[in-house]
């Protein structure tokens, strides 16, 4: 009996049916809002990095500044703002955006640090060898100094990547019809969790694939050195 | 240019680290197809005398001319400079990412602007130089300390240099490959390469330095000839050095 009800409230068959077209919709626009995330957060996140190696000292001053107040903030908090209070002043941005904008400043926050670690990482004497042989600063940074640093890089900038795209779920907070946004409506729609349930394995199915890449991507940089 | 210019040229040289001052005054000429050799005591100044030299640190007063270009002068292309001036270091500094071969030809690459396939015939040609064509497609951390540092004299070597600057090449090596590195070393000598070395390696230079320069203190205290300068010094000081390397 109890086993039943259980069945029936969490894996409702016929409310998953009418609600799973929602939950695939979603599916696809985490994945899109991740993907910008991801690529506009450790691009943003590698420039930020390479500037700040130039030792400008009022450029890196601000650049700092920026990276610790990003690496303070709860996500949340910026994208309630700049979906929110943003406004206030003339500025408006669809919520998707908002979410986007937001993930990927803390992204890049994050990158700009692991890559300054690695940057900082690589030998004074890389340095030196590249300049003796006439490599300019650039050339040195770009030909040695970044591909040793990218490879350190590689595992703790995976695990941070996908700590922040799983924030993809707090654009449900502004509307952005992502898994768990869709979840909740149709939750709030048929009175029934299922959706919910849905919600969550969408998630999985998103992202242990991505868990198990990062888990392989640190063992495969972990042996090569 | 003239041929009894020398290829190097240090006049006046002194450097301070904040209110510490390293290097009070050098002056020292390097001829064509010169070895000389440079000793003293540990914070005596050497490594910085040789790293003033292609600028790696920034002389605070004097000048350094290489093959009559003044190094410190503002319109010097520094890259361009550094092309012949070639530097070997303690700890070799090769570049983990990169094959032997990489290693060697990148500057080819970058600084001379040749192709990839002129990079890597010219590096193939230093790696020979050096005993290890056959090593040209092994990441440094699959080559002995050796073989690392012979490596890093056909990657100085591979930019055609001027001149050469070694400080300690063989101090980071266990004594059983200490020959290889001096064999390079000597090599390089005989084919008419000029060079400064940095190095206590005492029996290396009795056979194959010209000068022997002894520095202390940040000032250059006596420099001639090996056995001058080994056996009958007019400071009591050097003896006192030599001994306590040679125990
Ligand atoms: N970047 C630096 N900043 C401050 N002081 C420095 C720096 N580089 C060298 N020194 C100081 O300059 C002095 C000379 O150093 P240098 O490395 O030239 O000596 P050295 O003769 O090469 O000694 P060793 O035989 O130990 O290599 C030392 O007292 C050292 O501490
Ligand atoms: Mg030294």
């Amino acid at each position: 009996m109890q086993l039943e009800r259980l069945a029936d409230t969490f894996f409702n068959l016929q409310v998953m049916q009418q609600y799973l077209p929602k939950i695939v919709e979603g599916f696809f626009i985490t994945i899109q809002i991740a993907l910008a995330v991801v690529l506009a957060g450790i691009a943003s996140g590698l420039l930020l990095a390479l500037v700040r190696a130039f030792r400008i000292k009022a450029l890196n001053f601000f650049i700092i500044l920026c990276v610790d107040i990003l690496r303070a903030l709860p996500p949340l908090v910026l994208i309630i703002g700049f979906y929110f209070a943003l406004p206030a002043i003339g500025i408006r941005m669809s919520a998707w955006v908002a979410t986007w904008l937001a993930l990927s400043l803390v992204l890049m926050a994050f990158a700009e640090e692991i890559f300054w670690a690695g940057i900082l990482a690589v030998p004074k004497g890389q340095w030196e060898a590249a300049r003796s042989t006439g490599l300019s600063f650039v050339q040195t940074l770009t030909d040695v100094v970044m591909p040793q640093a990218v490879r350190l890089t590689i595992p703790p900038l995976t695990n941070r990547t996908i700590a922040i795209t799983k924030g993809t779920a707090l654009g449900a907070v502004v509307a952005v019809g992502e898994i768990l946004y869709q979840a909740q409506t149709a939750y709030s729609f048929s009175y029934n969790p299922s959706p919910l349930v849905l919600g969550a394995v969408a998630y999985l199915i998103l992202f242990i694939p991505v868990v198990y890449f990062g888990r392989w991507v640190e063992t495969r940089f972990a042996w090569k050195r | 240019m003239s041929g009894d210019r020398p290829i190097l040229e240090v006049r006046g040289l002194h450097k301070s680290f904040g209110h510490l001052e390293v290097l009070k005054g050098i002056d020292l000429a390097v001829r064509k197809g010169e070895l000389v050799f440079v000793i003293g005591p540990s914070g005596s100044g050497k490594s910085t005398l040789l790293r003033c030299c292609n600028r790696l640190e920034e002389p605070s007063s004097g000048s350094i001319l290489v093959e009559g270009v003044d190094v410190m002068a503002p319109g010097t292309n520094i890259n361009a400079v550094r092309r012949r001036i070639g530097m070997v270091f303690q700890s070799f500094n090769l570049y983990p990412h990169l094959d032997a071969l990489g290693n060697v030809s990148l500057a080819l690459r970058k600084v001379v602007g040749q192709s990839r396939a002129e990079a890597e015939l010219a590096g193939q040609a230093a790696l020979e130089r050096v005993g290890l064509a056959e090593k040209a497609n092994s990441f440094p951390n699959e080559l002995s300390g050796g073989q690392q540092q012979r490596v890093a004299i056909a990657r100085a070597l591979a930019l055609q240099p001027a001149i050469l600057l070694f400080d300690e090449p063989t101090s980071a090596l266990d004594p059983e490959l200490v020959g290889s590195v001096l064999a390079v070393m000597r090599e390089l000598r005989e084919s008419g390469m000029t060079m400064v070395v940095v190095s206590h390696e005492m029996r290396f230079a009795r056979s194959a330095a010209d000068r022997v320069i002894f520095m202390d203190h940040g000032l250059i205290v006596e420099q001639g000839t090996p056995e001058k300068l080994f056996n009958a010094p007019d400071h009591q000081r050097i003896k006192d050095f030599i001994a306590s390397i040679e125990h």
